[in-house]
Parts: C-alpha cells; sequence; structure tokens
C-alpha cells in the first residue's frame, strides 16, 4: 500500500480564547488516528510561525480585533485552499464584539486614562504592538470563508466528524460543516 | 363536514376557519415559525412561517387552510429562504448566543439550529441598543429584540395594558415602553 | 428659551384646539399629530400627555404613529424645517451642491439642528416638483426651481426669523407644465355634469342585474342610475391608474355586493399619496382639476352606495390643502356633496381630505387604510380585501386621482366613447409625468399606445439613453426598447417618465432608488427591513469600489428573497431598478467591480483610525492596505 500524502492543516487563534483548540483536542487518542491522515503546520500546536505555502485546511479560531489579526488572516487565506471559521468568535465576532457599541476612543480613556491601573495614565504605543480596530469584525467580513463550524466551542465530537469529512472518510452523521456560503 | 388539503404530500384536515398553520400544528407538522403564537393574534411580520401554496409564496400563519390547497413547507429552497431571513434577524440585532442567558432556551436560536444555520452570511450591523435595567424585575434587553410584537400583542390584546409597541420605521424600527421618559421602571410595569 | 420651547399649558391649549375640531376622535391621530407640529414645530412630549389624556389612549400608541412617519419630528427640529429633496432628478440638478450651499450660509451641519435651534436641513425623497426642480420644502411647504440665488435669500429670511407667511410668493408659485392635453386635462366639464348624467342613466341590456341590489339596501329607489353607471365604467374597461392596473368596474361592483353589517357604510378613498420617485401628476390634476376628481369619487360613490369619502394627499402637496377645502366647500354649497346630492333623495356623501406625512409605503392601499385611521402605515394581511373590509373593517374603494377624474368623464359621456380611445387593452388616456433630459420637462396626457419614442420626441429629449417608466418599482427601458408602448400590454405605467441622457451615470440611478426604497420600508417584515439595508449597503460596496463578483451574486440572492417573502409590492419590487440596470446596462457596474476577489465593505485603514488617534501613530504597522479576501 502506497502512502497516501497527508493533508496540511494550520490552525491559529485570532481574538479567541483558544477554547476551540482546547476543544480540538478533546478528540484525544483519536488525534494519533487523525495524524496518520493530516500533519499540522503553522499551528499553536507545533510552534510554527508562518504558514506554508500550500496547506490544505487553514482553521481559524476568533474574530478580528485588531491589525494583527487582520494580517495572520489574510496570511491563512493566502496559503489555504480551504478556510474553515472554528467557534463564535470567528463567526460573529462572540464575546469580544460585545465592545462593538462603544466607541473604541471612550474604551481606551477608560481603561489607560480614567480608572485605577497600572498603565500610568498612557495608551501604549509601542510600534511593536498591533492598534485595535474600531469595531471587532467576524471573519468573513474580511476575507471568504470556505466552511463553518459554529459553537463555543464546537464539541469535541464535532471537531472530530469534521476532520474525517476533510480526509474524506465515511461516518460523518451529523451536519457538520455543511456549507453555508 | 370536514376539509383536507396536503402539506409536503400529506394529508391535513382542516376546520373552517383555521390557518394553515394552526391545521399543521393541529395534526402534528411543525412548520417554522418565529412571530406566530397560538395564543396571540396571528401578524405575519417574521415570514419564517412561509410556504408555497399552489406555487405562490405565503406566510402559512394569515393564510386560511382552504379545500385542496396543495402546500409545500420542508422544500430545500424555502429551508434556504428561510434560513437567509434567520440569517438576517441574527446580523440585524446583537445575538451572541454563547454569553445569553436564554442560550437553550430561545427560539430564534433553536430556529437557526433547526434550520442548520452554520454562520450570519451577512456583515453585521452591530447596532447600539442599550438595555433599559431601569425597573426592579424586568430587564429589557433590546439587543435581542428581533421585533416580532408578541410582547406588544401579549400586553395589548391579552392584559389590554399597551405596555410595549413598535415606533420608528424601517431598520429602525424599534420597541417602546409605555412612559414618557422611555425607560420600563418609571412607568411601573407591574407584573398581574 | 428657544425657538421650540413652549410653555406646557401653551402646548395643552394646542392639543386641545385641535383635538377637540377633530370630535377626540383617536381615528385622526395622524392629522391631529400634523396639525399639533404646525402650531409647535415638533411633538413635545408634553402635548403626549394631553393627547393621551384627551383621546384617551396609551401614550405606546402615540408614539408608534408618531416614529413612522418622516416628517412626523419627536424632537426638536427647528424653527424652520428644511427638506431637500432628493430624487435622482433633483440630484441631476444639482441639489446636492444647494443643501451644502445652504448648510455653509446657515452654519448647520445636514441632518442636524442649528445650535440656537432655529433650523435644521436634511433631504426627503421626491417631493414631486422634478419637472420645476430642485425642489424643496420648508416647515411642509413646497418651493420649487431652486438656484443658488434663491438658496441665499432664503438663508437670510431664515437667519432674520421672517415667518413663512411672509416670504414672496413667487417661492411658493407651483406650476402645472401642461404640455399636451387630451381628454381629461382639456375636459369641457361643469362641476355636477357628470353626476347629472350618472343620474339620467337608465339600465341599458343585460347588464343591469347588479342594479337591484341597491333596491334591496334602500339606495335612492325607482332609479337606474348606479347600476347602469357602474355598467358604463365596466362598459369603458377602465383600469386602475396607480400602477396595478386592477379593472375599475370589478373592483366597483365588488364593494357594491360587499354585505353591510349594521351600523356600516361604504366608503370611497382617493389614493392622492404620489410617492412613487418621479410621478407629479396627481398633484397637477388635483391643482389644475379638483372638481373632476371630486366628482369622480361621487359618481364612484353613487355606484356603490357610499356615503364617506377621502382623499389622502401626501405631505407634500399639503400646500394644495387649502385650496381643495375650498373647492369642497364650494360643492357642498352647490348641494354637489352633502345630502340628497344634486337633489336625489337619498343620496349622501362626503369627502374630507387627510394629508400624509412622509410615508411612501402608505401609497399601498391598505397601509393607506392604516393610516387613515389613524395607525402605523402598514400594509395589512390580506385577504381580506379592502372592498370587502377596509377602513373601519368597511367595505371600501381606493381608486387614484386619475382613475376618479377618468370615471366623472366615463360617466359623463358613456363607457363605449372611453373605450374607443387609446388601444384594444388599454382604453383611455394616461398621463406622464415627464422629466429628466429633456428640453420641456412636464405634464404630458396621450392616449394609450403612445410610445416611448414619441414621448422624447414631443419633450424635446435628445441622446437618451434610458427611461425610468413608472419609478422606481417599474421598468428601466433603454434604447432598443424604444419602440415599445405605454399601455397595460406592454409597459404599464403610474406615470413616471424619467429621462436620462448618456452622461448619466445608471448606476447611480439605481443606487439613488435602492437608498430611496431603504428609506421607506415600513419595517414590518424581516425580508424588506433587512433585505433594503443589505442591498443599500451592496450598493455602496459597489459605489466605494469594493465591489466583486461575490456581490453580484448577492444581490441576485437578495432580489430573489424579497421577491418570494416580502409582505407587500415595496419588498418585491426594491430590486427591479438593481436587476434592470445590471441586465440592460452592465459596463456601468462592470466599471465598479473593481476587485475580482471577495474584499471587505469597508475601509481596514479607517479601522484603525481611533486607536491611530489615540495613540498618536502613524508608522507602516499602524496602517491596514486594502487587499483582496479570496477567489468570490
Amino acid at each position: 500500500m502506497t502512502e497516501k500524502k497527508k493533508l496540511k492543516v494550520a490552525t491559529t487563534s485570532l481574538a479567541g480564547c483558544f477554547g476551540c483548540h482546547m476543544s480540538f483536542l478533546d478528540i484525544d487518542e483519536r488525534l494519533f488516528t487523525l495524524l496518520e491522515h493530516i500533519e499540522f503546520d503553522r499551528s499553536p500546536l507545533t510552534d510554527i510561525k508562518t504558514c506554508s505555502p500550500d496547506c490544505d485546511i487553514g482553521i481559524i479560531e476568533g474574530g478580528l480585533c485588531n491589525a494583527e489579526n487582520v494580517h495572520v488572516l489574510r496570511e491563512f487565506r493566502k496559503n489555504c485552499k480551504i478556510l474553515i471559521a472554528m467557534g463564535a468568535c470567528a463567526i460573529n465576532g462572540g464575546l469580544p464584539a460585545q465592545r462593538n457599541h462603544l466607541p473604541l476612543t471612550t474604551i481606551l480613556e477608560e481603561v489607560y486614562h480614567t480608572s485605577p491601573g497600572l498603565a500610568n495614565g498612557m495608551i501604549p504605543n509601542d510600534p511593536e504592538l498591533p492598534l485595535p480596530l474600531n469595531q471587532v469584525h467576524p471573519i468573513h467580513e474580511v476575507v471568504k470563508i470556505d466552511y463553518f463550524m459554529p459553537g463555543c466551542p464546537p464539541s469535541g465530537r464535532r471537531n472530530l466528524e469534521g476532520a474525517d469529512r476533510s480526509v474524506g472518510r465515511q461516518g460523518a452523521r451529523t451536519r457538520a460543516w455543511p456549507d453555508a456560503l | 363536514m370536514s376539509y383536507t388539503f396536503t402539506l409536503d404530500g400529506k394529508v391535513i384536515p382542516f376546520a373552517d376557519g383555521q390557518t394553515i398553520i394552526q391545521a399543521a400544528s393541529a395534526a402534528g407538522v411543525f412548520i417554522p415559525h418565529l412571530c406566530y403564537h397560538p395564543e396571540f393574534k396571528p401578524h405575519g411580520s417574521c415570514k419564517l412561517c412561509t410556504v408555497r401554496v399552489n406555487g405562490r409564496h405565503t406566510a402559512s400563519c394569515t393564510m386560511r387552510a382552504s379545500a385542496g390547497m396543495v402546500v409545500e413547507s420542508e422544500t430545500e429552497e424555502i429551508n434556504a429562504e428561510r434560513r437567509a431571513l434567520t440569517q438576517m434577524l441574527f446580523v440585524e440585532g446583537n445575538h451572541f448566543c454563547p454569553s445569553c442567558e436564554q442560550s437553550g432556551n430561545c427560539q430564534l436560536q433553536a430556529t437557526a439550529y433547526h434550520l442548520g444555520m452554520m454562520s450570519p452570511h451577512y456583515d453585521h450591523f452591530f447596532p447600539n441598543r442599550p438595555v433599559d435595567a431601569s425597573h426592579p424585575e424586568v430587564l429589557l434587553e433590546f439587543n435581542r429584540c428581533i421585533l416580532c410584537s408578541l410582547c406588544v400583542r401579549a400586553s395589548r390584546d391579552v392584559d389590554g395594558k399597551n405596555v410595549f409597541a413598535l415606533s420608528g420605521r424601517g431598520i429602525k424600527t424599534h420597541l417602546i415602553v409605555n412612559a414618557k421618559s422611555g425607560a420600563a421602571g418609571r412607568y411601573g410595569l407591574r407584573a398581574g | 428659551m428657544g425657538f421650540n420651547e413652549m410653555h406646557a399649558e401653551a402646548v395643552a391649549g394646542v392639543v386641545d384646539r385641535v383635538i377637540n375640531r377633530y370630535k377626540r376622535d383617536p381615528t385622526c391621530m395622524l392629522q391631529i399629530l400634523r396639525e399639533v407640529q404646525e402650531s409647535c414645530d415638533w411633538i413635545p412630549p408634553e402635548a403626549i400627555d394631553r393627547m393621551q389624556a384627551m383621546l384617551g389612549v396609551p401614550r405606546t400608541k402615540i408614539e408608534g404613529v408618531a416614529g413612522f412617519y418622516s416628517f412626523i419630528y419627536t424632537e426638536p427640529r427647528g424653527k424652520y424645517r428644511v427638506l431637500f429633496s432628493d430624487n435622482i432628478t433633483d440630484r441631476m440638478q444639482g441639489n446636492r451642491a444647494m443643501m451644502e450651499r445652504l448648510c455653509n450660509n446657515l452654519w448647520v451641519e445636514r441632518g442636524k439642528v442649528s445650535e440656537d435651534g432655529l433650523v435644521s436641513v436634511g433631504k426627503t425623497a421626491c417631493t414631486g416638483l422634478c419637472d420645476q426642480g430642485p425642489g424643496m420644502m420648508v416647515n411642509n411647504y413646497a418651493i420649487g426651481g431652486m438656484s443658488e440665488q434663491r438658496i441665499d435669500e432664503i438663508a437670510e429670511l431664515i437667519r432674520n426669523k421672517v415667518p413663512l407667511a411672509e416670504w414672496p410668493p413667487a417661492y411658493f408659485k407651483i406650476e402645472d407644465n401642461i404640455r399636451r392635453a387630451d381628454i381629461l386635462l382639456n375636459a369641457d366639464f361643469k362641476p355636477g355634469e357628470a353626476l347629472l348624467a350618472a343620474r339620467a342613466r337608465a339600465p341599458s341590456d343585460g347588464l343591469n342585474a347588479s342594479n337591484m341590489r341597491s333596491w334591496r339596501e334602500g339606495l335612492p329607489s325607482g332609479i337606474g342610475g348606479p347600476g347602469a353607471t357602474l355598467d358604463e365604467i365596466k362598459r369603458s374597461g377602465l383600469r386602475g391608474r396607480g400602477g396595478a392596473g386592477f379593472t375599475t368596474g370589478l373592483k366597483w361592483e365588488a364593494c357594491r355586493n360587499a354585505q353591510l353589517k349594521a351600523g356600516h357604510q361604504r366608503i370611497v378613498v382617493c389614493n392622492a399619496d404620489e410617492g412613487e420617485p418621479g410621478t407629479f401628476k396627481d398633484r397637477v390634476l388635483l391643482s389644475k382639476c379638483p372638481d373632476l376628481v371630486f366628482e369622480g369619487m361621487t359618481v364612484a360613490a353613487y355606484a356603490i352606495g357610499a356615503t364617506r369619502g377621502f382623499v389622502y394627499l401626501r405631505g407634500e402637496y399639503r400646500y394644495l390643502l387649502d385650496h381643495l377645502n375650498a373647492v369642497l366647500a364650494h360643492r357642498r354649497r352647490e348641494n354637489l356633496l352633502g345630502k340628497d346630492i344634486c337633489g336625489l333623495p337619498g343620496a349622501d356623501f362626503d369627502i374630507e381630505i387627510h394629508v400624509g406625512a412622509g410615508a411612501y409605503v402608505c401609497g399601498e392601499e391598505s397601509a393607506l387604510i392604516e393610516s387613515l385611521e389613524g395607525k402605523r402605515g402598514t400594509p395589512r394581511n390580506r385577504p381580506p380585501f379592502p372592498v370587502t373590509n377596509g377602513y373601519l373593517d368597511q367595505p371600501t374603494i381606493v381608486n387614484n386621482v386619475e382613475t376618479f377624474a377618468a370615471a366623472a368623464m366615463i360617466a359623463l359621456n358613456g363607457g363605449e366613447w372611453y373605450a374607443g380611445i387609446g388601444t384594444k387593452h388599454s382604453s383611455g388616456t394616461k398621463i406622464l409625468s415627464v422629466s429628466g433630459d429633456c428640453a420641456r420637462p412636464g405634464i404630458y396626457e396621450y392616449p394609450f399606445g403612445i410610445s416611448i419614442r414619441q414621448v422624447l420626441e414631443d419633450c424635446g429629449a435628445t441622446d437618451t439613453q434610458a427611461v425610468q417608466v413608472s419609478g422606481p418599482s417599474g421598468v428601466c427601458v433603454d434604447a432598443s426598447e424604444f419602440d415599445r408602448i405605454i399601455g397595460f400590454e406592454d409597459i404599464p405605467t403610474a406615470g413616471a417618465f424619467t429621462i436620462f441622457n448618456k452622461t448619466r451615470d445608471m448606476f447611480e440611478v439605481a443606487r439613488n432608488y435602492v437608498h430611496f426604497f431603504q428609506h421607506e420600508s415600513c419595517g414590518f417584515c424581516t425580508p424588506c427591513r433587512v433585505g433594503t439595508s443589505l442591498l443599500k449597503n451592496l450598493m455602496d460596496k459597489l459605489h466605494y469600489g469594493s465591489g466583486s463578483p461575490y456581490d453580484f451574486a448577492e444581490i441576485e440572492k437578495l432580489n430573489q428573497l424579497l421577491q418570494s417573502m416580502s409582505h407587500c409590492g415595496l419588498g418585491h419590487t426594491a430590486c427591479n431598478p438593481v436587476l434592470d440596470t445590471i441586465a440592460k446596462f452592465r459596463p456601468y457596474y462592470e466599471k465598479r467591480m473593481m476587485q475580482q476577489d471577495f474584499t471587505p465593505a469597508f475601509d481596514l485603514d479607517r479601522e484603525l483610525s481611533a486607536a491611530r488617534q489615540m495613540t498618536g501613530r502613524d508608522d507602516a504597522g499602524a496602517h491596514l492596505v486594502t487587499e483582496h479576501g479570496g477567489q468570490a
């Protein structure tokens, strides 16, 4: 039996809590079987910092709350054939987007100037730091997303079904990863 | 004399004056809906319960059943349209299910599940809708309001109180309470 | 004390006076709000307090109604409230620059109230002055023919707080601009003639069966007039002139045959809510021949046995109200309205005028009836239809101004005479409101069957690229179709005929119309409320150069959804201008489809503006260039 080429999968967490990644690990020992079919590229699991140009699947957790999030998302879109939005924050902005009804200026004012804290009344302006966007955006508003996997987080079982689907195995019983676009 | 119509091929009996959705639920057939509630006068605004009657789209909560009607409901096309309407409702308001106390007991969320809605699809409006926490017992969470008017009808038609109404027009339509200040607490929104 | 502040007692005095004049009738809510505002400049909370007490209706209901109509203000909008008409024709005539000029002159920001509370400047949907634009309204009074000079004069008048009544009368002179008149506009008609003819009419063979009903119901007995008049209307083949083209005779007959519940009466409503952008023929009919219109309504009342009539006059035509009321008063004196009209015992009918307040959707007949009842103008669920369950649940006919004018002429001259005019499928004449790129904009009355080309020639249009017939909810016709004809068998129309020459950008035309629909959606049903906003956003996205094939596909999908799921015609037709112009003027869209790949609708670099401002950063990392996000 000739060895099938493994799918290259990249993952990242933007404005998210890493809960979706944790949930992915909830597939437990089945991860070993999965690793016979996929290999991880850029991902918090591998600590690889940039995507290879030939990734098959990119999985994005979290929405866009700052400039760096936008850069990472664009890198994924450029390098991954299929992009999947995983979890509520990637899909609708989630918890971070609840700041959207407040003007960013008011928020920065409140956090760094008005309320007592450690920042010494200065809004951080180090060029190393990414600037926050006026509003938090779901990722489909900025790049084209191929599949959506809702949940907060999507369960381990959902993750596995999704993985099963992408490696072409039968047995996905529920409506995992349907094409909503 | 009893009459029947067909709903997705199934024969549904109905009584005089019954709407399609009433006859369907009596026969145990579910048609998705949000602004319809069996206790209140039908309204026909959310359009989720739209079906095809003899080839024409119509809201099943306001359309009276008539003998021999051919009604389609669970078709791929209609459900895709219902899904799009649900997505519209999600982007129009601020619906953050994971942090919402109604999650798990919410007809909007359940409808989204039922229709297999996987994403909001459209760009979010993220409207600014301050909550009204002026009342000691009732919190008005306008962010979740889908303008179904159920509260308006319940208060007006059943309680005879007119606590709520819709004001504004178009995308600026919004719920108001019966108080000069606009806040529920000052009105003395009373239970019972 | 600011310009908009009045003592609570003074406000209550105004409210009392108005409400008493309307006999404390809550169904006159919109009229009460409108008149209170004419005195108070807005609807202060104290006025709502007083209305609540006097009318015995909950505050929610009053605020719900007030909030629905664009011209009713629950927040102060200034002593002088200036609204620029923003139809595409006004745009073509330079309304934007004039609005800027006025704002600069008065130191006021568009859409806001000046700091001293003196004036607000905003825009509104087409005010029906397309043949003499740009148009504007000051405190709901129409002013046409705006020019830079006039703008400067108006700024001066406002700054000097000159009362509107003392402004130069020339400002408020609205021209009829009748360029071609036919049987209606040329009618040699004396008030009462059509009624006398209707009364004298005897039932003809075969068609008089319906006449029996009037006998049974105790309407004037022993006469054949009502049934015979209805027969003439049917014989004429007259179809509704408001756009939908329903056969008038059938509508009248259905209303006449509707069972009357105890205490109910039949109602005749004249729809003068001429809101379709580019339409202004009803304005001219009402200004030039109001008697003909009122007589047509009275003929209708006679034919169907109605005793009460309404004219629903759009708020933009408020300036016509006093004259129309004077005509009605005169008709009452002449016994052409009131009791025993023309000496016919039992022939009782009177007409009152309700004025709208800036809501296009009220042109839809069931929304109009809701508005007449003093409610939010939300279209009703149908069936039942107004002919059986209309105004306050009574059998009601709603017809367009022009339909009633035609009905009067049919009563006078007979159905056969009328059927002989026009084409086989479209009898009679049609009044067109011609505007846009032509030498002689104005009113043109033609027998049905006239070609687009002939109209263009008559009005002196050259180099024409497109004609929008019947307004945004009608059709956009390109040069290859100019031999098509106006008529129910080809291009039906409510009257708008807006001409665009080859210098006009048809994408911007469609975008203007989409903005209009978004503004006018009543908000009742999900697809139209949200869908028209989504459509507007997509058109704006294209306008700003971020459109891709993805957005094109989205427009198509939205159109499908609005067509199938919307509650009324507004939603059904909201995508028409876009679909028509995509089909016929695609290059204008392709020019805008600057992106091959999916591109965000918003400017990401601008999304960092607040943070840049707060941190004072301007390095490369503080910016985001536009990039595409994957093949659409």
